[in-house]
């Protein structure tokens, strides 16, 4: 178990590692491009050179790497072209409103996909099952700016309930939090109730469970104590997996509803080539995608009993 | 002469799994509707030119409701855009677009997984330990993340998004292709290939890859529909393909400022995606139910 946690945290950090090289050659590779970009189209041959010198641009290309590597573990990640100020003071306050958004979507997200899935999987091939299917797969099937467009067609033209936009220029406010995290629940639950549909699904045909039902445990207990445990095991790897999932969508719905959120951060800067600022959310966004699949993996082999105590 | 009289047979039992595959996926009406969403939105896309009833670039009226009259003589049966283009034409051309670059880069991101699966499944080895590995970093990167910083770096163009999809999907495909393959290369007729003394490479593309096709097949299905939304989001951030030319994505990035007081200019386009995603999902879900029953 341990040695199986220390691989899975050294292929975690490997994996960090090539993604910065390889971002480093995608942006960096040409310091010419990187004087232009920093300093404006309209700057001199002369300033871009000391700009050049001045930052270690002239040292060869694996110096400049590892010095740059260096800078960005210890939290110093450059300044923002867009914003002029330190990367680290944009970036973490948009993330922490990137995580609130995430949280109320997980919240929301996560009871409403298990009950459906169990309920689906409980009983395969039922009316009910038929239609929990059908559902989530018309859900999916609805790209995040699709429902994001139907929602405000609906919530905000037709009905005029709920702002269109989620600026959050008077402070927090719950009401402009609604229209996108019910644009993340729609994309996300199906695919979650789905796969724990299937995960109950093949439980209930395991040996087990005939004995539990045969031996006359009445049909609740049966669910409750013997089914949902080993059922459960695949929905946590799935939730923690959604995470990922949940990067690419809050770019789309925060960009849609003008939400100041990493997403709209990560977008905001490569449209505009700020590199730094590219540089920073993109090993952010790395960083949380591998920290929740190792997670995953080792809550996994953790909770399967088969392979704790083997 | 000896091989084209031994190919004819093959070519017709070709032609009448096909068809038995159809007639199966009858039964399944779920498979069914998917396959009529789609057949529909590929007729459109065939007949756009025909069934048009504007040009689609044209400027003819801005900001008409659905349903207005032109002056000159014809109807916006769905309105028209901010710069008065009309919609309808405009979603009829757009699926020519969309049904162009998103199977041809599934197509594309398909060779290069399945030659990738071929040889980690079928080598073993360092090429399995060094492409499962590549496999596994390029996997744990969240997809958009990387669509938005490649594609902005080197440019917006259909030929940048088909790489871009290529390079994100091809190692799910690999994923795939592999374990199929670790299966299947202790077949029998492997070995009798392997005993005539066949190529690695013949084994794997003649022997190995016809047996695996069943569940590529599925996985294909939906991997269009994923392809489509991809597709469809970097139109709708800017990042798609270059305006004019109709989009459904870049159709409803064009008219988002002022969707909320002309819904119609991004619901339609959101409604012709979704049906067709839809679409490829219902039929995907069919296939596998059909192929899971024998």
């Amino acid at each position: 178990m341990v040695v199986f946690i220390l691989r899975r945290l050294g292929f975690m950090v490997l994996t960090m590692v090539v993604v910065s090289l390889l971002l480093f050659l995608l942006l960096e590779i040409s310091p010419g491009n990187v004087a232009t970009k920093v300093l404006g189209p309209y700057s001199s041959e002369e300033q871009r050179t000391l700009w050049l010198a001045a930052h270690g641009y002239f040292e060869p290309l694996h110096v400049r790497y590892f010095s740059w590597l260096g800078n960005f573990a210890t939290g110093d990640f450059g300044e923002s072209i867009r914003f002029k100020v330190p990367v680290s003071e944009v970036l973490w306050p948009r993330l922490a409103n990137t995580a609130i958004l995430g949280l109320a979507t997980f919240a929301i997200m996560i009871p409403l996909s298990l009950v459906l899935g169990i309920l689906a999987g409980m009983r395969e091939g039922s009316k009910l099952d038929r239609a929990i299917s059908v559902t989530s797969i018309a859900t999916t099937s609805v790209p995040e700016f699709a429902s994001a467009v139907f929602l405000s067609a609906i919530f905000v033209f037709w009905l005029k309930l709920l702002p269109g936009t989620s600026g959050m220029t008077e402070g927090f406010s719950i009401k402009q939090l609604i229209l996108p995290v019910m644009v993340l629940v729609l994309y996300d639950f199906g695919y979650v109730a789905r796969m724990t549909r299937a995960s109950m699904a093949e439980v209930m045909t395991t040996a087990y469970i005939r004995t539990a039902v045969l031996k006359g445990l009445p049909y609740k207990q049966v669910i409750l104590k013997h089914a949902l445990r080993n059922a459960l095991i695949t929905p946590f790897t799935v939730i923690m997996l959604q995470i990922n999932w949940l990067l690419s969508g809050v770019i789309v719905v925060e960009f849609f509803f003008a939400y100041k959120g990493f997403g709209a951060l990560l977008l905001e800067a490569s449209l505009n080539q700020d590199i730094f600022l590219i540089e920073a959310c993109a090993m952010v966004a790395v960083f949380v995608a591998v920290a929740t699949q190792a997670i995953a993996d080792i809550g996994y082999t953790y909770l399967n009993p088969r392979i704790r105590f083997a | 002469m000896t091989e084209t009289a031994m190919r004819a047979p093959s070519h017709q039992a070709a032609l009448l799994r096909a068809l038995t595959s159809f007639a199966l996926l009858r039964e399944s009406w779920v498979g069914m509707v998917g396959a009529g969403i789609v057949a529909f939105w590929i007729v459109v896309a065939i007949l756009a030119p025909l069934i048009s009833p504007f040009e689609p670039n044209a400027i003819l009226q801005p900001f008409a409701k659905p349903g207005t009259e032109f002056a000159e003589g014809g109807t916006f049966w769905l309105g028209t855009d901010q710069i008065g283009r009309d919609i309808l034409s405009r979603i009829f051309w757009g699926s020519r677009t969309v049904l162009f670059y998103a199977p041809l880069a599934t197509f594309s991101a398909y060779v290069v997984g399945i030659l990738m699966g071929l040889a980690a499944g079928y080598q073993r080895g360092w090429v399995d330990e060094v492409l499962s590995r590549i496999g596994d970093i390029i996997l744990s990167f969240p997809v958009l993340v990387l669509y938005i910083i490649v594609i902005a770096t080197i440019g917006a163009s259909g030929v940048n998004i088909i790489i871009a999809i290529t390079f994100s999907s091809a190692p799910g495909i690999m994923r795939i292709v592999r374990g199929l393959v670790l299966d299947l290369r202790n077949r029998d007729y492997v070995a009798a290939a392997q005993t005539r003394g066949e190529s690695s490479w013949r084994i794997m593309l003649v022997e190995i890859l016809p047996n695996a096709r069943g569940p590529l097949i599925v996985d294909a299905c939906l991997r269009l529909g994923y392809v489509i939304i991809t597709i469809g989001v970097l139109g709708f951030l800017g990042l798609g393909l270059p305006p004019p030319d109709p989009d459904w994505g870049g159709m409803i990035n064009e008219a988002r400022a002022i969707a909320l007081a002309f819904p119609h200019m991004t619901v339609f386009p959101c409604i012709a995606i979704s049906s067709l995603i839809l679409g490829f999902n219902l039929l995907a879900d069919g296939l596998r139910e059909i192929s899971l029953r024998d």
